[in-house]
């Protein structure tokens, strides 16, 4: 039919892994992170997603869709916890205090 | 629907994925960055159309790039202090993450390569217009019966409630100007009522 397998997606899907924890491990800022993070999730959802197609049933993609309901109640716990640690000690991550 | 011009539509929407993931990255401001996850988001929809997955895909574009990047975008704005060009963007170890990322890139390829005679190599096209209903059907069952996952699904909404209200109580307890101790803030100032 087309020459675009599953492999490819999940090469994709690697890739923004592998961007995602590089992301994590560089970058100083909290925010930033947490968005390295929400790559992360994205990359996992487009695997699952595409082992959805391939199987030809839709578990994938319901999980596809409670990955995305994880993100966000990450994303609101993170970004409150981040905003508080920018509040306090600015974006440098080696003169933070201990999170209270 | 026969699919045309597959091979175009997949290395158009995956190459902006990578664009918008590395842009993310190495953007020097946070605001660009999380533009540029809008940017992967939407691609990555794209791509959730191409796998017949209409439902992930509206439900990715409200929720993910709708909902979640526009509070990112809050956060960010509500903390800005500018950008500075002379703060570094990266951490002094990023000499031991970039590697890092690149063999992890590296083997994870490797892994999918060589494992590709694990899996069927087919992949089946699933019905169109009938996607939503099935995935309500998964979530919320027939009449009659509950469907596979509907614990699942008031899972998802209790832990949503209790991670707003988590928030809401960590953001509420500390002061405004400068770090408070929790115990002096919940003293001095009248408690939320929460």
């Amino acid at each position: 039919m087309n020459d675009i397998t599953t492999l490819h997606y999940l090469i994709v899907a690697a890739t923004l892994f592998a961007l995602g924890v590089t992301g994590v491990l560089t970058r100083r800022d909290v925010i930033v992170r947490l968005m390295s993070l929400e790559l992360i999730l994205t990359a996992v959802s487009l695997n699952l997603v595409a082992f959805s197609h391939m199987w030809g049933n839709l578990y994938g993609q319901v999980f596809a869709i409670f990955v995305i309901v994880i993100a966000a109640t990450q994303a609101v716990v993170g970004l409150a916890i981040g905003v508080a640690f920018r509040r306090n000690s600015g974006i440098d991550v080696p003169v933070a205090k201990a999170s209270r | 629907m026969t699919p045309v011009a597959t091979s175009f539509f997949f290395y158009l929407l995956a190459s902006a994925t990578v664009l918008g993931g590395l842009l993310v990255i190495t953007c020097r401001s946070a605001v660009r960055s999380a533009l540029a996850l809008i940017v992967t988001l939407l691609a990555v929809a794209g791509l959730y159309l191409m796998l017949y997955a209409s439902f992930v895909a509206g439900a990715e574009v409200l929720v993910y790039a709708g909902g979640i990047m526009v509070l990112f975008l809050l956060a960010i704005m509500f903390t800005w202090t500018g950008v500075s060009p002379n703060e570094p963007r990266f951490l002094g170890v990023a000499w031991i993450g970039i590697p890092s990322g690149c063999a992890l890139l590296a083997f994870l390829i490797f892994a999918f390569v060589k494992g590709r005679e694990l899996f069927p190599d087919r992949m089946i096209a699933l019905g169109e217009e009938s996607n939503t209903q099935q995935i309500a059907s998964l979530l919320y069952g027939e009449p009659g019966r509950t469907g596979s996952y509907t614990f699942a699904f008031e899972i998802a909404s209790l832990l949503l409630l209790v991670a707003i209200l988590g928030a809401v109580v960590k953001v509420s307890g500390r002061g405004v100007a400068g770090p408070v101790s929790a115990v002096e803030s919940q003293e001095t100032r009248p408690s939320p009522g929460i």
